[in-house]
C-alpha cells in the first residue's frame, strides 16, 4: 500500500499531524504499535495550564488551549476540556521567589499570569491551607480527561480519511530517493506487508530515540516515568486546577468528583519496560502535597495509582521539523507538557508538511545533535 | 531530591501469604512447619475466608446450639494455627505489592511494609453477576452476600426472598434462609436438571456432598419452594416495600427464549449469583502471565501444578487460581508452601516430592467435585448476549451494554481502552465485579477473551485514603523535589 504520508505514533501529536495532513489533502496512514493514545496521551493527568508550561512555550500552550477548549468542533468530540482558573502555590518565602520569577518569565510570553494575595487566592479557590504566602494566578487555565483522547481523534481520523493501523508494532524504515519502505515487526511482521510513502513523520513519543536510528539519527531522549494517583468520586474539595512554585503538582476535581493528583513525581520504569511500578516515598511525598495544599483531601480515598512515560529532549524543548540529513522525513514530539500543546504542534508540523508558513516557528532537530544530555 | 523514607523500613519474612481462607491457612501451616518464619495476612478479623467465615468481633454463638460443620472445620482451623504459632495480621489490607514481592498494608496502627522472600496469594473469588434491569437495587445481592449475612450473623436477607442464578449456592443459600426462618419466594437456577445429573459422577468421592445436596432438595419441595430450572431473572422493579421479579426461561446456553410467558414472583429480597471469579488482582498488578480458562472461573495466572507463577518469588493457591473448590484448597496451598519451602532450599528435594505426590493426590480428589461445580458456574455466553442494551454493566461508573458496544464499534479492542472510553472498571471496585462480564462483551465485538484481555492490574488493590498513607506531616517533612525547567 503507498502513501503521501505514513506517520508512526497515534498519540496526540501523531493523530494532530496525520489529521492536518488529511485535511489539507494528502492522502495519509498512522501506524501504532499499540491501541491509538494509550500511552502518554491518554495516561496524562489532562492539565491544561500556562503555570507548567515552559515560558517559550507559552504562545503555543495558548493556541493549543483554544484548540482542546473547541474539540468538539474540529475533531467532532470533545475530552471533556474545561476552563477553571489555574492557581500555583508558594507556602515559603523561597516559593514566593519563585513565583513571582516563573510568572514574569511567563507573562513576557503573553500568559495573562499574575501574582496575588493569599486572600484573594482563598477566594477564587476557599478550601487552600491557610498557610499560604502567595500565588500566582491565570484565567486561562483548565484540564481535559486524557483518557478520552484516542476516541475523539479515531473518531476524527476515521472521517477525514485517515488509513489506522493500531497494534502492528514498525520494525525499521528503508528511505531511499523514491521514497520510504517502513517495515513491521512482531506478530505483524509476517502477515503484512510494508507500507511505502512519500514522507514519513516520526511520533513515537520516549521510543522517538530508538525511531530516529531507524533513520540513522542519533538524539537522545530522556525517559520521565511520572506516578498518577486518582481518589475516589468525593463531594466538591476545589474548583481550579493547582500547582506550586516549582511546578511538582498538579491537582485537579473533575465534574464527576474524582481529584487528580499528578506533578510529575517519579517512579520505576523505562522506554522498554515501560511504567513498571510507583516508588513509595514519592507517592507519600505526592499525597502529603495534595492534601497540604487542599486539606480536605486527606479524606480522600485513592482509587487508583499509574505510571505514564513522558519524553524530554537535551535541552527540554520540542523537536519538530524535518530529520537531519534525511529528505522527506520529519519528527514531532518531545514538548514538555506535550498534552496541552500536543495538537498545536501537530497542526504546525503538518502545515510545514504541506509547504505552509506555520503559525508559529518549529524547532529544528538539528540543534539537538550532538547536544549532551544534562546530568548524564 | 531528598530520599526519605516516610514508609517504615519493609520488615523481613520468609514467606507472606494473604488471604487465610483454607488455601491461605493451609499455605501458612505448612511454611510454618517446614520452619520457614511465615506471616498470615488478612483484612477480615480471623482466619476462615468466606466458606469458614468467622463470627464478627463481639459477637458469640447462642449457649446450648450446634455449631454447623462448616463453623466446626473453621474453629478447628483457627486453634490450629494458633496452636501453630503462625504469626498472623488480621484486620489489615494490602494496598500495594511492589515488584520485589514487598508488600503494604494498612492496618489499625497505620501503614507498614514487609519484604517477604516468597509471597503467596490466596485471594479467593469475586461473585460473577451477568447483568439485569434492578440487579443494583438495594435488596438485590450477591449469592455471596446472602452467605455471609446467613453464615456469620445468622441475618436474612428479606423476610420473602428470590433466590436466583447457578450453582451449589442456590440451594445452600435457599435451604439456609429457610433454617434461619426465612421464606423463599423460588429458586431459579439457569442450569437444567441434566446439567445437574451430569456433575454426578464427579459426586462418586463425594457421597456426604450427594447426600446434602438431596437434604436441601427435599427441604425445599417440603417446604413448597418452586424450582425453576433453566429460568433466570428478566427484571427486578420496585413495588411497594418490595420488589415484583420478572422471569424468563433460557436455553443451554444461558439465552433468554423470546416471547415465552415465565412466571412472575413478588419478594422484599433478591439474592443472586452467576459463579465466581478468581480474584487476579495481585498476579495482575505484578504483571504474571495469565490465561484464560472459563471453566476456571475466567482469567488465572498461568502457574505450574504447584502454584508458580511466572513472576520468581510469586506464587498462586486456592479458588484464586481458579476454581476448585474450598475442599481442594487446603491441598493446594499446602503444596504451594511446600514448592516456596523447597525454591527458598529449606526442603530437599527427595521430601519435597514424596510430599508433593502425597498432596498432589489429595487435591485430585477434591478437585473433581470443584471443577464440576466451576463447570457447572461457568459465565453463559448467552447469558451476556441476552443483556438488554441499557442494563447498567458497571455498577460503580453506571457503565450500560449500549456504551460498552458503542466504544466496539467506535474501535476498542481491548479491555484497558474500552476502560479508557467509558469509564467501566475505573470506579472503587477496580473493575471486580464488572471486568469478567464486560470482557466477555466485548469480546463479541474482537473475537475473543484472549485478544480482548484483561484490565491492567493497579494499586491500590484496596482504596485508602490519602491520609492514611501520607501519616502525620509538617510541609518540611515533605520531599519537594528540584524545579521543573522553566
Amino acid at each position: 500500500m503507498s502513501f503521501d504520508t505514513i506517520v508512526i505514533g497515534g498519540g496526540v501529536m501523531g493523530c494532530s499531524t496525520a489529521l492536518h495532513l488529511a485535511r489539507g489533502g494528502m492522502r495519509v496512514a498512522l501506524v501504532d504499535r499499540g491501541p491509538l493514545c494509550r500511552e502518554a496521551s491518554g495516561v496524562n493527568a489532562g492539565t491544561l495550564t500556562l503555570h507548567m508550561t515552559r515560558a517559550a512555550l507559552v504562545p503555543y500552550a495558548m493556541r493549543a488551549w483554544q484548540m482542546w477548549m473547541d474539540a468538539e468542533q474540529w475533531l467532532g468530540m470533545g475530552v471533556l476540556a474545561t476552563q477553571v482558573p489555574g492557581l500555583t502555590l508558594a507556602f515559603t518565602e523561597a516559593e514566593c521567589a519563585l513565583v513571582e520569577l516563573r510568572a514574569k518569565a511567563r507573562r513576557e510570553q503573553g500568559a495573562p499570569i499574575e501574582v496575588i494575595t493569599p486572600e484573594r487566592a482563598r477566594q477564587i479557590e476557599p478550601g487552600l491551607h491557610p498557610s499560604l504566602l502567595k500565588a500566582g494566578y491565570c484565567e486561562i487555565d483548565g484540564f481535559a480527561s486524557a483518557y478520552l483522547t484516542g476516541r475523539a481523534f479515531g473518531h476524527a481520523l476515521k472521517g477525514a480519511g485517515v488509513t489506522v493501523f493500531e497494534n502492528v508494532p514498525v520494525e525499521g524504515i528503508d528511505s531511499g530517493d523514491a521514497g520510504h519502505v517502513v517495515h513491521f515487526g512482531g506478530s505483524a511482521g509476517g502477515v503484512r506487508e510494508p507500507l511505502r510513502a512519500k514522507r514519513v513523520v516520526l511520533a513515537g513519543g520516549v521510543w522517538t530515540e530508538p525511531m530516529l536510528a531507524w533513520l540513522g539519527v542519533d538524539i537522545p531522549i530522556k525517559v520521565l516515568v511520572n506516578q498518577l494517583i486518582i481518589t475516589e468520586r468525593i463531594r466538591p474539595v476545589m474548583r481550579s486546577v493547582l500547582s506550586v512554585a516549582n511546578g511538582l503538582l498538579s491537582l485537579k476535581q473533575f465534574a464527576n468528583g474524582t481529584v487528580l493528583i499528578g506533578g510529575g513525581w517519579q517512579g520505576e520504569g523505562d522506554r522498554e519496560r515501560g511504567g513498571v511500578e510507583a516508588r513509595p516515598q514519592n507517592l507519600v511525598g505526592n499525597m502529603r502535597l495534595a492534601a497540604y495544599a487542599v486539606p480536605a483531601l486527606a479524606e480522600a480515598r485513592i482509587a487508583r495509582i499509574w505510571l505514564g512515560l513522558e519524553a524530554e529532549t537535551a535541552d527540554a524543548l520540542p523537536i519538530i521539523g524535518d530529520v537531519p540529513g534525511v529528505a522527506g522525513a520529519y519528527v514531532v514530539g518531545s514538548a514538555h507538557s506535550g498534552y496541552t500543546s500536543g495538537p498545536f504542534m501537530g497542526r504546525i508540523m503538518a502545515q510545514h508538511i504541506l509547504g505552509q508558513e506555520p503559525d508559529l516557528p518549529l524547532f529544528d532537530p538539528s540543534r539537538l545533535l550532538g547536544m549532551p544530555m544534562p546530568g548524564a | 531530591m531528598a530520599e526519605i523514607s516516610p514508609h517504615p523500613i519493609p520488615i523481613p519474612v520468609d514467606v507472606l501469604v494473604i488471604g487465610a481462607g483454607p488455601a491461605g491457612a493451609r499455605a501458612a501451616l505448612r511454611a510454618r512447619a517446614c520452619g520457614l518464619d511465615v506471616l498470615l495476612v488478612d483484612e477480615n478479623p480471623d482466619a476462615g475466608g468466606q466458606v469458614w467465615r468467622p463470627l464478627p468481633p463481639g459477637f458469640a454463638r447462642v449457649l446450648g446450639s450446634t455449631p454447623s460443620t462448616e463453623a466446626r472445620d473453621g474453629d478447628a482451623l483457627r486453634a490450629e494455627l494458633r496452636r501453630a504459632g503462625v504469626a498472623c495480621l488480621f484486620g489489615h489490607k494490602l494496598w500495594n505489592v511492589g515488584t520485589s514481592l514487598r508488600a503494604d498494608l494498612i492496618g489499625p496502627e497505620g501503614s507498614m511494609s514487609w519484604q517477604p522472600r516468597a509471597l503467596i496469594v490466596a485471594t479467593g473469588t469475586t461473585e460473577r453477576v451477568v447483568p439485569f434491569p434492578g440487579w443494583t437495587l438495594p435488596g438485590v445481592i450477591g449469592l455471596a452476600a446472602a452467605t455471609i449475612l446467613l453464615k456469620s450473623q445468622n441475618m436474612l436477607p428479606g423476610r420473602r426472598t428470590l433466590v436466583a442464578g447457578t450453582g451449589p449456592l442456590l440451594m445452600a443459600v435457599a435451604t439456609g434462609i429457610l433454617k434461619a426462618g426465612g421464606e423463599v419466594a423460588a429458586v431459579l437456577d439457569l442450569a437444567s436438571q441434566g446439567d445437574w445429573l451430569r456433575t454426578l459422577p464427579s459426586l462418586a468421592a463425594r457421597p456426604d456432598l450427594l447426600w446434602q445436596g438431596l437434604q436441601w432438595q427435599a427441604r425445599l419441595r417440603a417446604a413448597g419452594v418452586p424450582i425453576l430450572y433453566r429460568h433466570g431473572i428478566r427484571s427486578v422493579e420496585v413495588a411497594g416495600p418490595g420488589f415484583n421479579i420478572c422471569t424468563q426461561r433460557v436455553d443451554a446456553g444461558g439465552q433468554p427464549i423470546s416471547g415465552d410467558a415465565a412466571p412472575m414472583f413478588a419478594a422484599d429480597a433478591v439474592t443472586v449469583g452467576h459463579g465466581l471469579v478468581p480474584g487476579t488482582d495481585v498476579t495482575r498488578l505484578l504483571r504474571a502471565r495469565h490465561r484464560y480458562a472459563a471453566g476456571l472461573g475466567g482469567w488465572v495466572a498461568d502457574a505450574d501444578a504447584d502454584g508458580r507463577t511466572s513472576v520468581a518469588g510469586l506464587y498462586v493457591a486456592g479458588d484464586g487460581a481458579g476454581i476448585a473448590g474450598a475442599a481442594a484448597a487446603g491441598a493446594h496451598g499446602e503444596l504451594a508452601a511446600l514448592a516456596c519451602a523447597h525454591d527458598l532450599g529449606r526442603l530437599g528435594a527427595a521430601s519435597h516430592a514424596r510430599e508433593r505426590d502425597r498432596l498432589q493426590a489429595s487435591w485430585r480428589k477434591s478437585a473433581r467435585f470443584g471443577h464440576a461445580m466451576a463447570g457447572l458456574m461457568a459465565l453463559r455466553d448467552g447469558a451476556v448476549a441476552g443483556i438488554a442494551p441499557d442494563t447498567v454493566v458497571c455498577r460503580c461508573e453506571d457503565v450500560t451494554r449500549a456504551e460498552i458496544d458503542a466504544a466496539a464499534r467506535d474501535g476498542a479492542r481491548d479491555m484497558n481502552q474500552l476502560k479508557a472510553w467509558t469509564r467501566c472498571g475505573m470506579g472503587p471496585c477496580q473493575g471486580r465485579s464488572c471486568g469478567d462480564v464486560a470482557g466477555a462483551l466485548l469480546a463479541m465485538h474482537a473475537g475473543s477473551r484472549e485478544a480482548v484481555g484483561c484490565f491492567t492490574g493497579r494499586a491500590p488493590l484496596r482504596p485508602v485514603s490519602l491520609a492514611e498513607v501520607a501519616g502525620d506531616y509538617t510541609y518540611a517533612d515533605i520531599p519537594i523535589p528540584k524545579a521543573a525547567p522553566l
